[in-house]
C-alpha cells in the first residue's frame, strides 16, 4: 500500500497544483485579456515568451530558474539582502517554477475565449451604462466561462504532471518538495513496481476524468450558446 | 434640437456628418449599405471616437472639441441590428442588468416600458427561447430602461423575415406615439422609412446629402429618392367620416379629402398613406365619367425628365406636394409646364398605419 512518503508526495502535489492554479488564474486573466484586446505590434513577442515553456525542455527552464532564484542568482541575492533566504529547494520555489512552467496552459485558453467573445457584448454593456471594469467582470468573464474551466483544469493537471522543473528547482526533498511524479520515478529506480503502478495508475485515471469533465462542460456550454444562432 | 458635427476617419472610409435635427419624433437615417449609417450611429453613441467635433442632444453636450463623454456616461438607448442580448443572462437578467445601473428608475417607469413592448410574458425565458422579433422587443425594452435622452436603432428589422417584421412594426408605432424622446432610426428600407419617418436624413459616401421633413425629402427633385423607379409621396391625414354603404372612409389632409377602403380606424385618428408616383395621372379638365375617386385640382410646379421615356412632375395641391411619374409622350400631349393648372387622379393608395 501507500507509504507515508507517498502520501506526503500526493498532498504536496495537490497543494502545489491548487496554489499554482490559483496564482495562474489571477495573473493569467489580465494578461490574457490584454493579449486578446491589444493591437500593439510587439504583441507576438509576449505571446512567444509565454509559449516558451511549451517547447523548452523542462530541465532548461529548471536550470535557469535555479540560476536566478538560487543563493548566488539575482533574485536569491535580492531576497537575502532583505533578510530572507533563497527560495531554491523550497516549496515556494516549486510554486514559482510551476507558475512559469504552466503559464501557457492557462493564458492561451483564456486568450482564445476572450477573443471569441468579440467586441459587441462589451459595447452593448457600455451603452447600458457599465464602466470598463464593471463590464469586464459582468460580461467578459461570464462569457469566457468555458475558457476558465479549461484553463484551470489544464493548469492544474499540467502542474501535477511536471517533472524536470520541480526536480531542478525543488531537489526532491521528502516532505517539502518531493512531488508525485518524482516519487513514481524513485519507485521505479528502486524496482518497487507495485507502488509505481498504484501512483501512476491513480494519476492516469485522475487526468482522464479531468479531461472528460472539461470536454463535457465545453460541449454543454457550446450547445447552450450555439443553439441561439 | 440635436446638433452634430462629427468627422471620423477609418481605414478606407471617412464619415463627415454635419446636421441639425429636431429632438422629437423619428428621424430616419437612410442610405445604401456602406454609406456610413451605422458609423454615424456608433459615433453618436461614443463607440467610434472622433478627435474633435460637437455633439449636443437636447441640453446634454456629449462632445465638444476633444472633450469626449465615454459611452457608458451618455444616456443612450442603443438597439443593435441583431438584438445582441447577453447570452449568459436570461431575459430578466438582461433587463435587470440595466435597472441595477440606472439611477432613479421608478417601478412605474419600468412597468410602462414592459407594457409598451409586452415584455411580461417573456420575462422568465432564456434568450435562446425567443424568436427574432421577441429578441428585438427585449433589446428595445433594455435600451429604453437606461432612461435615454435618445434612442438609436440600427436596422432593427433587417435580420427579420416579413412575418416577424409585421409582428414588430406595431411596437415601433407605439414607440413613435408614446415616447417623448427623439429616435434615430437607421435603415435602407423604403418601406420602413415611409411608415416610420417624421424626419428624413439622407446619407451617401459618409456625407449627409439632405435632411428635412419626410415628404419634403421624398419629393424634392434635387434629392435622389424622387428619381428612383418607386418614387412616392407620404401624406399624413386624419379619419373624418365613413361611408358604410361602400365600406370606405374619408381622410382629411392639407390638400383635401382622400377616399380609401375602410380599415376600421376610429374617427379622428391619425393615418398615414403612401401614393406611388406611378399611380398618379393628370388630366387638363376634371373627368366626371371615371372610376377614379381621388381627384384633386393641382398646380404643376416642375417637370423633369426621368430616364429615356419618362418625366417626374412635382405637383402642388394647396400646400401639399405630390409626385407623378408620366411618360414623356403624355407630358408633351398635355403640354405640361410649370404653372399649369391640372387635375390629379390617384389610382391607388396604401394605408400605412
Amino acid at each position: 500500500m501507500l507509504s507515508e512518503l507517498d502520501i506526503s508526495a500526493i498532498i504536496i502535489t495537490i497543494k502545489l497544483a491548487l496554489i499554482s492554479t490559483s496564482i495562474l488564474i489571477v495573473i493569467g486573466t489580465p494578461l490574457a485579456w490584454w493579449l486578446s484586446q491589444t493591437r500593439v505590434k510587439f504583441k507576438v513577442v509576449f505571446e512567444a515568451i509565454i509559449a516558451l515553456p511549451l517547447i523548452l525542455p523542462p530541465t532548461v527552464l529548471g536550470f535557469y530558474l535555479l540560476m536566478t532564484l538560487g543563493k548566488n542568482g539575482p533574485i536569491g541575492r535580492l531576497l537575502e539582502s532583505f533578510g530572507g533566504s533563497s527560495i531554491a529547494f523550497t516549496f515556494s520555489g516549486l510554486v514559482v517554477g510551476s507558475v512559469i512552467y504552466s503559464l501557457p496552459f492557462v493564458v492561451q485558453p483564456l486568450q482564445n475565449s476572450f477573443a471569441s467573445i468579440g467586441k459587441q457584448p462589451m459595447e452593448v454593456a457600455a451603452t447600458l451604462g457599465a464602466s470598463k471594469l464593471d463590464r469586464f467582470f459582468t460580461v467578459a468573464i461570464p462569457l469566457a466561462r468555458s475558457g476558465f474551466i479549461t484553463a484551470a483544469v489544464l493548469g492544474f493537471a499540467h502542474t501535477v504532471g511536471e517533472f524536470g522543473v520541480v526536480l531542478m528547482i525543488g531537489g526532491n526533498i521528502p516532505g517539502e518538495t518531493g512531488v508525485l511524479s518524482i516519487a513514481i520515478y524513485d519507485h521505479v529506480e528502486a524496482m518497487e513496481y507495485g507502488q509505481a503502478h498504484l501512483l501512476a495508475g491513480g494519476l492516469l485515471i485522475t487526468s482522464f476524468l479531468m479531461l472528460i469533465f472539461v470536454y463535457l462542460f465545453n460541449r454543454h456550454f457550446s450547445i447552450m450558446r450555439g443553439s441561439e444562432k | 434640437m440635436i446638433e452634430c458635427k462629427i468627422k471620423i476617419e477609418l481605414n478606407d472610409f471617412t464619415l463627415d456628418a454635419k446636421f441639425t435635427i429636431p429632438d422629437k419624433g423619428i428621424s430616419v437615417v437612410f442610405g445604401p449599405s456602406g454609406s456610413g449609417k451605422t458609423t454615424l450611429l456608433r459615433a453618436i453613441a461614443g463607440l467610434e471616437k472622433s478627435d474633435s467635433g460637437y455633439l449636443k442632444i437636447g441640453d446634454s453636450v456629449w462632445q465638444e472639441g476633444n472633450n469626449f463623454v465615454p459611452t457608458h456616461k451618455r444616456q443612450i438607448g442603443y438597439v443593435f441590428q441583431d438584438a445582441a442580448l447577453f447570452s449568459h443572462l436570461d431575459v430578466k437578467g438582461n433587463l435587470t442588468y440595466v435597472t441595477k445601473r440606472t439611477e432613479g428608475l421608478s417601478g412605474d417607469f419600468i412597468d410602462s416600458i414592459y407594457n409598451l413592448l409586452d415584455i411580461k410574458p417573456l420575462l422568465n425565458r432564456s434568450t435562446v427561447q425567443l424568436s427574432g422579433g421577441e429578441k428585438q422587443r427585449v433589446a428595445i425594452a433594455r435600451a429604453l430602461l437606461t432612461n435615454p435622452k435618445i434612442l438609436l436603432l440600427d436596422e432593427p428589422m433587417s435580420a427579420l423575415d416579413l412575418k416577424r417584421k409585421n409582428e414588430i412594426l406595431p411596437y415601433l408605432d407605439s414607440l413613435h406615439n408614446q415616447l417623448d424622446i427623439p429616435i434615430l432610426y437607421v435603415t435602407h428600407s423604403q418601406d420602413e422609412t415611409s411608415r416610420l419617418a417624421d424626419h428624413l436624413m439622407l446619407i451617401e459616401g459618409g456625407k449627409i446629402i439632405g435632411n428635412g421633413p419626410v415628404n419634403e425629402m421624398l419629393t424634392r427633385l434635387d434629392m435622389p429618392m424622387s428619381h428612383s423607379a418607386d418614387a412616392i409621396s407620404i401624406i399624413d391625414a386624419k379619419v373624418i367620416s365613413r361611408e358604410s354603404d361602400f365600406d370606405l372612409m374619408h381622410l382629411q389632409f392639407s390638400g383635401g379629402q382622400f377616399i380609401v377602403p375602410d380599415n376600421g380606424l376610429p374617427i379622428n385618428s391619425n393615418v398615414r398613406i403612401r401614393v406611388a408616383a406611378r399611380d398618379v395621372s393628370l388630366t387638363k379638365n376634371k373627368q366626371t365619367d371615371t372610376s377614379i375617386l381621388n381627384i384633386f385640382p393641382a398646380l404643376v410646379e416642375q417637370v423633369v425628365p426621368e430616364g429615356k421615356a419618362q418625366v417626374i412632375v412635382r405637383l402642388k395641391i394647396n400646400e401639399f406636394i405630390l409626385l407623378a411619374c408620366l411618360t414623356k409622350k403624355s407630358a408633351a400631349m398635355l403640354q405640361l409646364e410649370s404653372g399649369l393648372s391640372v387635375y390629379v387622379q390617384v389610382k391607388s393608395v396604401a394605408i400605412l398605419s
